[in-house]
């Protein structure tokens, strides 16, 4: 469409902005309102950011949620990688459908019914749940999405570099450290960040799947948010959006820079698109 | 030639790189999944776990049996009781309903972000993409201070002096569908945006020079182009939309039905986990449909 935007379509785009961001910003200015109302703008305050940080509840949730999602976003990354490598890679092996379907399936599934069907698994087996268990969950549907990362990278992949490799006498392993890593790793680290805020964003697995002395952030905020909207919250929630954003801009600048870089001239892995 | 020791070296590789993810989704996906099936045909109990064993050794008369009891009654429960079937209805026609206002806010925006410069649709895409990263709690507790009685809409409302009394918007209807529509609505965007940026303007230009309005071009061409991405973008929303907890259970009240927070009830509040489980596997039958549906008009799609 080469035609530039009208006007119906900058009205329609500044509209559409303002509906995605306005609850956001409305969210983080009240979190420095002086006054407790949420609605009554009572002047600058940093009050509830020290409130925050001296609430040894809230920090033990965030100290959960964060050790919960490195650990997730690591393991996923792994399996992930590996299932997106089957994927794309083994084309026939006896149960390929199946593969395919448990890697596609979690995507579309109900919140709900992974956290009860995890949690059932759990109890039967007499596994004692907390830390551990919200992880194993958490890998599980991470790994699903970090499959589908790799697995759309895989397919846009140009593979005479690794034949090449290949032909001159690398062992497979060795390829795939030498040649295809590298090539693929920005779609793993993008794979890593979202296996990561996944994790740190869910609420009903953890709910289901966890057990005393492992409450993660979200069931945190869950729990207070029940009961009314409070300026503390707001600080929380503040934190957790200020985190995410600039991680998600700095990594599109950096992807940008890479593509431009790329674009000037081929370095050594530099061909692919 | 490779030597045997290298080939099996090879097979053992190839053996782990499928075995090793095909274990754990076996065992933390698919099983689970055996396991919710048996509950729901198990008998709640007052223990703990709070139910009792389908499959058990009994001695009658001397003798000894495998008894196996299939409790039917959760099933017939999740018809008989009108509750369930109301929480189904109502869940499928607040996604359906949220499926459509996400399409018609969407489609504007999408369109205009195809007809900005190539340089500047980057950033557009950034735009959208950004909020989907932002905790989705984040983005649902946000709405609750706008719009409960004492909260910013109703304030500004009264300032302008469009309403006499506060509007009674939270735990309601129309919040959930206020907050269905803003959390899913970049997954409307994105594939919308997919889609239109790639037609040739060319066509509309051709249209529009043979005479036609510029409404009928848009109704006869632009909208029969983007209609991969319609769908796919109409069931990335209705899909999770259906087993939504988290909004209904912020936004709505206590007379929102919606399947996904009647799950949650009956497992947390009424502690029957067999009836849950039978509500889960309910659920999935009456979303595999729709998938399978979704799947079978994509593969079609993808043959014309």
């Amino acid at each position: 469409m080469r035609r530039g935007p009208g006007p119906f379509d900058l009205a329609a785009l500044t509209l559409g902005f303002a509906f995605l961001y306005l609850p956001i910003v409305i969210l983080v200015v009240f979190s420095f309102n002086a006054s407790k109302l949420v609605t009554v703008w009572g002047g600058f305050s940093l009050r509830w950011y020290e409130a925050v940080l001296t609430n040894e509840q809230l920090l033990d949730a965030a100290r959960v949620s964060l050790g919960v999602a490195f650990v997730t976003a690591t393991a996923a990354l792994v399996l992930g990688t590996m299932a997106g490598l089957v994927l794309v890679r083994i084309q026939h092996f006896p149960g390929k459908a199946l593969f395919t379907g448990m890697v596609v399936a979690p995507l579309v599934m109900p919140e709900v019914i992974t956290g009860l069907s995890l949690l059932l698994l759990f109890v039967s087996l007499d596994v004692p749940r907390g830390f551990w268990t919200v992880t194993i969950a958490h890998t599980t549907f991470a790994t699903c999405y970090v499959a589908v990362v790799v697995q759309a990278r895989l397919l846009t992949f140009d593979r005479s570099l690794e034949e090449a490799a290949m032909d001159l006498g690398a062992p497979p392993l060795r390829t795939f450290r030498l040649v295809t890593l590298p090539l693929i790793a920005p779609s793993l680290a993008g794979g890593w960040l979202l296996a990561f805020a996944l994790s740190l964003d869910d609420l009903v697995i953890a709910s289901f799947t966890t057990g005393p002395g492992a409450t993660t952030l979200p069931m945190r905020i869950y729990g207070q948010a029940r009961l009314g909207v409070t300026p503390e919250i707001n600080a929380v929630c503040t934190m957790l959006v200020a985190l995410v954003t600039i991680v998600v801009l700095v990594i599109s600048i950096l992807q940008k820079r890479r593509l431009a870089r790329e674009r000037i001239g081929p370095g050594p892995a530099g061909r692919n698109p | 030639m490779k030597g045997k020791a290298e080939r099996d070296r090879l097979a053992l590789g190839r053996l782990l790189l499928i075995g090793v993810p095909f274990a754990w989704l076996g065992l933390f996906f698919l099983l689970p999944f055996t396991i919710v099936l048996k509950l729901s045909l198990s008998e709640p109990a007052l223990a703990q776990p709070p139910y009792l064993p389908i499959v058990e050794w009994v001695e009658e008369a001397g003798e000894l049996y495998l008894a196996i009891r299939l409790r039917v009654q959760n099933y017939l429960t999740l018809v008989g009781d009108g509750l369930y079937l109301a929480a189904f209805a109502s869940s499928l026609r607040i996604a359906a309903t949220a499926t459509v206002l996400a399409l018609l806010v969407a489609f504007p925006i999408a369109l205009g972000m195809a007809r900005c410069p190539p340089r500047v649709r980057p950033f557009l895409l950034l735009a959208v993409m950004l909020p989907f990263w932002t905790s989705f709690l984040i983005r649902v507790y946000a709405w609750m201070g706008i719009l409960k009685d004492d909260g910013l809409l109703n304030a500004l409302l009264l300032t302008l002096g469009l309403i006499e009394e506060p509007l009674v918007i939270l735990n309601t209807e129309t919040a959930v569908l206020i907050g269905i529509v803003y959390s899913y609505l970049p997954f409307m965007i994105l594939p919308i945006f997919a889609n239109l940026e790639k037609h040739d303007p060319s066509l509309l230009e051709a249209a529009v020079d043979l005479g036609c309005r510029p409404i009928v071009a848009f109704w006869r061409i632009t909208v029969p182009l983007a209609r991969p991405g319609i769908l796919a973008g109409c069931f990335l929303v209705f899909i999770p939309a259906v087993g939504e907890f988290v909004i209904p259970d912020l936004l709505g009240g206590a007379d929102t039905l919606m399947i996904g927070r009647t799950l949650w009830l009956e497992f947390f509040t009424n502690r029957d986990w067999p009836l849950a489980s039978a509500v889960a596997i309910a659920m999935l039958l009456l979303l595999v449909v729709p998938i399978v549906f979704f799947l079978r008009l994509q593969a079609l799609g993808r043959l014309r």
